[in-house]
C-alpha cells in the first residue's frame, strides 16, 4: 500500500478512494459545512438558485453568525435575518443566536462538532482551525458551501505535504501562537501555498490541545490548505469533555512521501512580533524597541479561549492599563465568558481598565468594537495584520501571543511580560 | 477580450482587495465601488470595463471572502493574470465565473497601462503594447466543464 499522511487518508476515505495523491482533483464528501454572517448570505443566495428543495443534511450544516454580531448596523441585521430566515425554513439546527454564539471556531470544538478524521469545509479561511483535532478542515467560499449544502459535496485537489517538527525547550512566556508567527516568518505568507502543513515533533506533544488549535489556526496565513496534529491523548481528553465522537483516528506512514520537513529547534526562540502589514514580517520582541502603542486587543478565533484568558490575567492581575492604551478584551464563546467570570478573571480586567466584551470577531476583521483611527497602532493576539485590517488603511497592527499583549497594554509599548 | 493592464505587486490579499468595513453588504454593484481600495483609493474611477488586473505572487491571499473576486467582476475587470494565486481566491474566481490566468512571464513583463488582449480559450496572453505573446497554465479538465458552465452553480445546475 502506498504510504500516505494523516491528511491523505482522511481525503481517500471522502472520496471513497484507497489512496489519492498530490495534484489529483477529487469529489469528497462533508461532515460539516460552516458559515458566518458574511459569508453565508451570498452562499444562500447561490444555494437558492441551484433549484434543490432541501439541504444535504439538517444538522451538518453550522451558521455562526460572528462577525458583526450583535448587529453593528441594519445592513449587518439584515445579513443575520436572511440566515435566520434560511435556517428555520430548511430546518438546520445549528444556527447560533447571540446568547448561544461564539467566534466560529471557537465555538465549533468547544461544543464537539469536530471529531478526527471528519472532512470539513467552511466559507471561512481559517476553517484550517479543526486540523489541531486530527479532522482534514480548509476553508472555500460561499459558492462552494452553497454546492456543499445542496450536494454533500466539495472538490478538492489534494495537497502537497510539509511537515514541521519543533524540538528543544519552550521559554517562559513562548506560547503556541510564537511557534506559528515564527513558522510563518520563515517561511513566507505563500511558504505553504495549496499544501497541507503537518505538525509534529515533542514541543507539540507538549503543547495543549487550544495552543495546537492556536496554530492549526494560522495554517492560512503562510497559504497553506490545512493544518494537521496527530492525535494523543490529550486530544482524547478534550474531545471526550467537548462530548464529541471518537471519530476515525488516522497517522501518518512513516515512510510517507513529504515536499519538505522542517525541523526547528525551539529553545532560542523568544515571543514573535509580526509587524506591519505581513503576518510574515516577524521579530523578536527583543527587537522591537520602543513600538508606542493606542490598542491592544485579546481574543479572537486564534487567541480568545480560557487558556488564553488566564494567561492575559496572569500578567494583567493588580495592575493598571496604561492611560494611552484602550485594553480590549473579547472571550471568544459565552462558555468561556462565563468560565472568566466564575475564576474571577473579568473582574481582574476591569479592574485594570479594561474594556470586556461578549463573543464577536469585531475588531479582529475591522468590523466594529474597536476600530483603530489613521496613524493609529494596536497589538493584537489576531491572526492578521495587512493593510486597514482593524480600521484605516494608515492604521498599524502588530500581530502577538497573549502576554506581550497583556504586558504591551500596562507599558504603553511593546513589551515583553519578562520587562514589565 | 481586449483591455489595458493595471499592475499590483505580491500577495496582494482580501483586505486591499476588498476591505471588511465593506462585507455587510453581499450586493455586487455595491461592491465593485469599493474595489482595490485601500490599495489605490481612485482605481475604481480610473480604470474601465473591461481592463486587466496584472499581479504579482500570491494574488488574493488572505480571507476566504467571495466578495473579492466578485467585487473585482463587478467592477468590470475582464480576467486577472498573475505569478500565481492564494487557493481559496482561485477556487471562488473559478466558481463565480472570474477568468484567472497563471503566467509568471506575463505577470513580470506585462506593463501598467499596455493595451493586453487575451483568448481565454487557448489561454493566450497578448501585450499589444510590447508585441509579446504569452501562454498561461493550462486548466484541468473538470475545472474546464466549471468554467464552460459559466460557475460551479451552472454547473451544478446542468447536472
Ligand atoms: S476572529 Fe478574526 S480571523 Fe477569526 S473568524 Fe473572526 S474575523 Fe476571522
Amino acid at each position: 500500500m502506498t504510504p500516505q499522511t494523516i491528511s491523505q487518508k482522511i481525503l481517500a476515505k471522502h472520496a471513497n478512494l484507497k489512496f489519492v495523491e498530490p495534484g489529483q482533483l477529487i469529489s469528497c464528501k462533508v461532515d460539516l459545512v460552516l458559515g458566518n454572517d458574511i459569508t453565508a448570505p451570498p452562499a444562500i443566495k447561490e444555494f437558492e438558485k441551484i433549484g434543490v428543495s432541501k439541504v444535504f443534511d439538517k444538522k451538518k450544516i453550522y451558521l455562526v453568525p460572528d462577525h458583526f454580531t450583535p448587529a453593528k448596523d441594519i445592513k449587518s441585521a439584515e445579513q443575520v435575518k436572511m440566515m435566520r430566515h434560511f435556517a428555520k425554513k430548511y430546518g438546520i439546527v445549528n444556527f447560533f443566536e447571540i446568547g448561544c454564539m461564539g467566534v466560529e471556531h471557537a465555538l465549533l470544538p468547544e461544543m464537539g462538532a469536530i471529531k478526527p478524521g471528519d472532512l470539513i469545509i467552511g466559507a471561512d479561511s481559517h476553517t484550517c482551525t479543526y486540523g489541531a483535532l486530527g479532522a482534514f478542515s480548509t476553508g472555500v467560499g460561499s459558492t462552494d458551501m452553497a454546492a456543499a449544502m445542496a450536494t454533500g459535496e466539495v472538490w478538492l485537489k489534494v495537497p502537497e505535504q510539509l511537515k514541521f517538527i519543533y524540538k528543544g525547550k519552550l521559554r517562559k512566556w513562548v506560547e503556541a501562537k510564537d511557534l506559528i508567527l515564527y513558522t510563518i516568518g520563515q517561511i513566507g505568507v505563500d511558504g505553504a501555498r495549496y499544501m497541507s502543513m503537518e505538525f509534529t515533533g515533542p514541543i507539540i506533544k507538549q503543547l495543549s490541545v487550544e495552543g495546537r488549535l492556536t496554530m492549526a489556526n494560522m495554517a492560512i496565513e503562510a497559504g497553506g490548505k490545512n493544518g494537521i496534529f496527530d492525535v494523543d491523548t490529550k486530544t482524547a481528553a478534550y474531545l471526550k469533555k467537548a462530548k464529541a465522537g471518537k471519530g476515525i483516528v488516522y497517522h501518518s506512514d512513516p515512510d510517507a512521501e513529504y515536499k519538505k520537513v522542517y525541523n526547528w529547534d525551539v529553545t532560542e526562540i523568544e515571543p514573535q512580533i509580526s509587524f506591519p502589514h505581513l503576518p510574515s514580517n516577524t521579530k523578536p520582541v527583543s527587537k522591537c524597541s520602543h513600538v508606542k502603542i493606542d490598542q491592544s486587543v485579546i481574543g479572537s478565533c486564534t487567541n480568545g479561549r480560557i487558556e488564553d484568558m488566564r494567561v492575559a490575567a496572569k500578567v494583567i492581575k493588580g495592575k493598571k492599563v496604561h492611560k494611552d492604551v484602550r485594553l480590549i478584551i473579547l472571550p471568544a464563546t459565552q462558555k468561556i465568558e462565563l468560565q472568566m467570570i466564575k475564576e474571577g478573571l473579568t473582574e481582574i480586567f476591569i479592574k485594570a481598565g479594561a474594556a470586556v466584551s461578549t463573543p464577536t470577531c469585531g475588531p479582529c476583521l475591522g468590523g466594529h468594537m474597536g476600530i483603530l483611527a489613521e496613524g493609529e497602532k494596536s497589538i493584537a493576539t489576531t491572526n492578521r495584520n495587512f493593510v486597514g485590517r482593524m480600521g484605516h488603511p494608515k492604521s498599524e497592527v502588530y500581530l502577538s501571543n497573549v502576554a506581550v499583549a497583556a504586558a504591551s497594554a500596562i507599558a504603553g509599548h511593546i513589551v515583553s511580560p519578562e520587562n514589565l | 477580450m481586449k483591455g489595458q493592464a493595471w499592475k499590483f505587486g505580491n500577495n496582494i490579499d482580501t483586505d486591499l482587495i476588498i476591505p471588511a468595513r465593506y462585507l455587510n453588504t453581499s450586493d455586487p454593484a455595491e461592491l465593485a465601488q469599493y474595489a482595490m481600495m485601500d490599495a489605490d483609493s481612485e482605481w475604481v474611477d480610473k480604470m474601465k470595463k473591461g481592463d486587466f488586473i496584472v499581479a504579482g505572487d500570491n494574488f488574493g491571499c488572505g480571507s476566504s471572502r467571495e466578495h473579492a473576486p466578485i467585487a473585482l467582476k463587478a467592477a468590470g475587470v475582464s480576467a486577472i493574470i498573475a505569478k500565481s494565486f492564494a487557493r481559496i481566491f482561485y477556487r471562488n474566481a473559478i466558481n463565480i465565473g472570474l477568468p484567472i490566468l497563471e503566467s509568471p512571464k506575463a505577470a513580470e513583463e506585462i506593463k501598467e497601462g499596455d493595451e493586453v488582449e487575451v483568448d481565454l480559450s487557448s489561454g493566450t496572453i497578448k501585450d499589444i503594447t510590447s508585441g509579446k505573446t504569452y501562454k498561461a497554465q493550462p486548466f484541468p479538465e473538470f475545472m474546464k466543464k466549471i468554467i464552460d458552465a459559466g460557475g460551479l452553480i451552472h454547473f451544478l445546475r446542468k447536472k
